[in-house]
């Protein structure tokens, strides 16, 4: 299992925001995506997971084989924290939660209602849906925001453990995660170019 | 060389603009020339007087309101399959005249009704669907002005349009039926056209053509400002990116 | 999908307010009319299948922007759109589910409504299948016009715009159904029409609705 993209451009809003990214990331590798605010990672991690299409480009891996995780956790608040995790569990047709609830140190907790979580215990419920929904690609955006050091260790654990498994993982983030096998891939050459092409119209782009 | 070609905006605003003054002028000279003389060259109805006048209006507005519908329907389809944007636009650009031309039906249907029937308004098929037209063209024109990114809002309404189509389509069908439940008997339509003869038929075809050649104007005219509005938003949002 | 419908079902259940409301809505529509129109059962007899199929279309509106609006604020409708479901079965289970919780009470409720209006009695029996075969189309037509307006932010007036003119066909016929049972008239035909709308509306509408949510995801 090989992600590889080439030559993406993706825009956001209609606007285009990122042309020309390309890189391949093989199975066991974790990507880290780094660039300023509004430089395009959020849009490139939606276009990958297939919530967007792109503008031009190739991407050789199916949204089918993507686990996407975005800021919003979705978690029902008046559901457990079991019930949420086993509703994506049946959903993807993955594992018990048994394994998941583990990793991310969610055990203790599993009859707690969502909505009585602090946002770092949410954040980690939300992640765990990454275990149970074992698909090779983990297309992470801002995973650890709100999550404590021991929290974010717990978290670089499970995405080693993902690694170790042949899985991959693209992530988006500020922080240093202590993740140093991790390649790093500035993302702020790719910005597009208003374009300068007489023939072109952008403002139907 | 295709037809395609002029679904090019730019194409499309380089061709479109020196036309503009002739189409408005067509539209201007053609319906006028229909009005006046349905007005003021027909004998009056022997039946119904003077008011049988009103149909070179009410015709002209009702064929259109429905036409026009249609027309935004082939536009949607045209953008949802092929992406020109030129249709999107003017798709947008034809309902707010949809949904005038479906009022002045209305109120004129209403001005016609009174002396003729007595009554200013009746549940007959007729006047109710277009009454449901009406709000079709409400709901479209509303989705329109809801959403901000343009693609979006163009593929949203065009798919609305779509399913808006079947379901206008579905409730003729049922208002009629839904009407004939109620009363039996005499039917109020207008089978107007059947016992007209050319005095009235041949001014009518005339502002027919004329309610045709506005609606033309316009909806160049509302395309052009649309692409024009798209254009500023461009640039505002270049400006914004630095 | 049966876990989204468990789900969605839960969901509701706990969250409370969606069936009650609803309800509550119908049963104040119903005792209204008649301090509105008088006490005179004739006159309430005849307009009672109307009143309430109105009532039933009204009440099923309330809770249409719920639909979607709570799984796209929280990012669910995001992560549902990468998951292996279709998102027409998404849209689909999300209208069964909205029908479970709606337009089911509201059948079950209505033969009760129906006598504070004085609805004769061959009625009754045509009243609940109307309503029982004319209230899931509602539900999967509301779902499209929830699935179009899932991003704006005033989306709730739009909506009702936007869903009431697609609402005329099964009204008509679900009404007409009524009244012609409670005239002991033959109700073959709207019978027919309003399964057929129900049924075609099912079978196509979820296409439109999934395209929909897919547009305002991007």
């Amino acid at each position: 299992m090989e992600l590889v993209v080439e030559d993406l451009a993706c825009a956001r809003g209609g606007v285009a925001v990122l042309e020309g990214v390309s890189f391949s990331l093989a199975g066991g590798r974790a990507l880290v995506l780094r660039g300023p605010n509004g430089c395009g990672k959020t849009t490139l991690l939606r276009t990958l997971a297939g919530l967007q299409p792109p503008l031009a480009g190739r991407v050789s891996v199916a949204p089918e084989a993507i686990a996407y995780a975005a800021h919003a956790d979705g978690l029902k608040p008046t559901l457990t924290v079991a019930e949420n995790l086993a509703f994506w569990a049946q959903v993807y047709g993955g594992p018990g939660i048994g394994a998941a609830l583990e990793a991310m140190n969610l055990g203790e907790l599993s009859g707690r209602q969502a909505q009585n979580l602090s946002a770092g215990q949410k954040r980690r419920l939300g992640l765990a849906r990454l275990v149970v929904a074992a698909r090779p690609v983990w297309v992470l955006d801002e995973p650890t925001v709100s999550l404590d050091a021991a929290s974010v260790a717990l978290f670089v654990a499970v995405v080693r453990r993902h690694l170790a498994g042949g899985g991959a993982a693209l992530m988006a983030t500020h922080i240093d995660l202590g993740l140093k096998e991790a390649e790093v891939l500035e993302l702020a050459p790719y910005r597009a170019q208003p374009r300068q092409n007489g023939a072109f119209d952008e403002a139907f782009a | 060389m295709s037809v395609w070609e002029y679904a090019n905006p730019k194409k499309f605003m380089d061709t479109t603009g020196p036309l503009m003054p002739w189409v408005a002028g067509l539209a201007a000279v053609v319906t006028g020339v229909g009005l006046i003389w349905g007005y003021f060259f027909t004998p009056d109805d022997f039946r119904q007087g003077s008011t049988v006048k009103i149909l070179f209006l009410h015709v002209p507005s009702a064929m259109m309101a429905i036409n026009i519908w249609i027309m935004m329907l082939v536009a949607s389809l045209v953008w949802l399959i092929r992406r020109h944007h030129v249709s999107a636009l003017a798709a947008r650009a034809a309902a707010p005249i949809g949904l005038a031309m479906t009022a002045v039906a209305l109120f004129t249907g209403a001005v016609w009704g009174q002396p003729m029937w007595g009554t200013w308004w009746v549940w007959d098929p007729r006047l109710t669907s277009f009454l449901v037209l009406f709000l079709f063209y409400l709901g479209y024109i509303a989705l329109w002005q809801a959403i901000d990114d343009p693609d979006t809002a163009a593929d949203l309404t065009a798919v609305l349009c779509l399913v808006g189509s079947i379901f206008a389509l579905l409730s003729r069908y049922a208002v009629f039926f839904w009407s004939q439940g109620l009363h039996q008997g005499p039917s109020l339509s207008l089978q107007a056209g059947e016992r007209m003869d050319m005095t009235y038929k041949l001014p009518l075809y005339v502002s027919m053509a004329g309610f045709v050649l506005i609606f033309v104007a316009l909806v160049l005219a509302g395309t052009r400002t649309e692409i024009r509005a798209r254009r500023i938003k461009a640039l505002e949002a270049r400006e914004r990116m630095g | 999908m049966l876990a989204l419908f468990l789900r969605d079902l839960r969901l509701a259940v706990r969250a409370g307010g969606g069936f009650g409301l609803g309800l509550a809505f119908f049963l104040l529509l119903v005792v209204l009319v008649p301090l509105g129109v008088g006490p005179e059962g004739a006159v309430l007899a005849m307009i009672a299948p109307g009143i309430l199929w109105v009532g039933a279309l009204l009440a099923c509106l309330l809770s249409l922007d719920r639909i979607f609006a709570l799984d796209y604020e929280d990012g669910s409708l995001d992560l549902l759109a990468t998951a292996p479901i279709p998102m027409e079965g998404v849209v689909t289970v999300k209208a069964l589910a909205h029908w479970v919780t709606t337009g089911l009470p509201l059948t079950l409720i209505a033969p009760l409504l129906g006598v504070l209006l004085s609805l004769p009695a061959p009625a009754y029996g045509w009243l609940v299948l109307s309503l029982a075969l004319g209230t899931p189309a509602l539900s999967v037509i509301g779902t499209f016009g929830a699935a179009l307006t899932v991003g704006l932010r005033r989306g709730g007036l739009l909506l009702s715009l936007l869903v009431l003119p697609l609402y005329v066909p099964t009204l008509v016929f679900g009404a007409e159904l009524v009244r012609r049972g409670a005239e002991g008239l033959a109700v073959g035909t709207p019978l027919a029409l309003l399964a057929g709308i129900t049924l075609g509306a099912f079978a196509l509408l979820p296409f439109a609705s999934a395209a929909a949510i897919r547009i305002n995801l991007r």
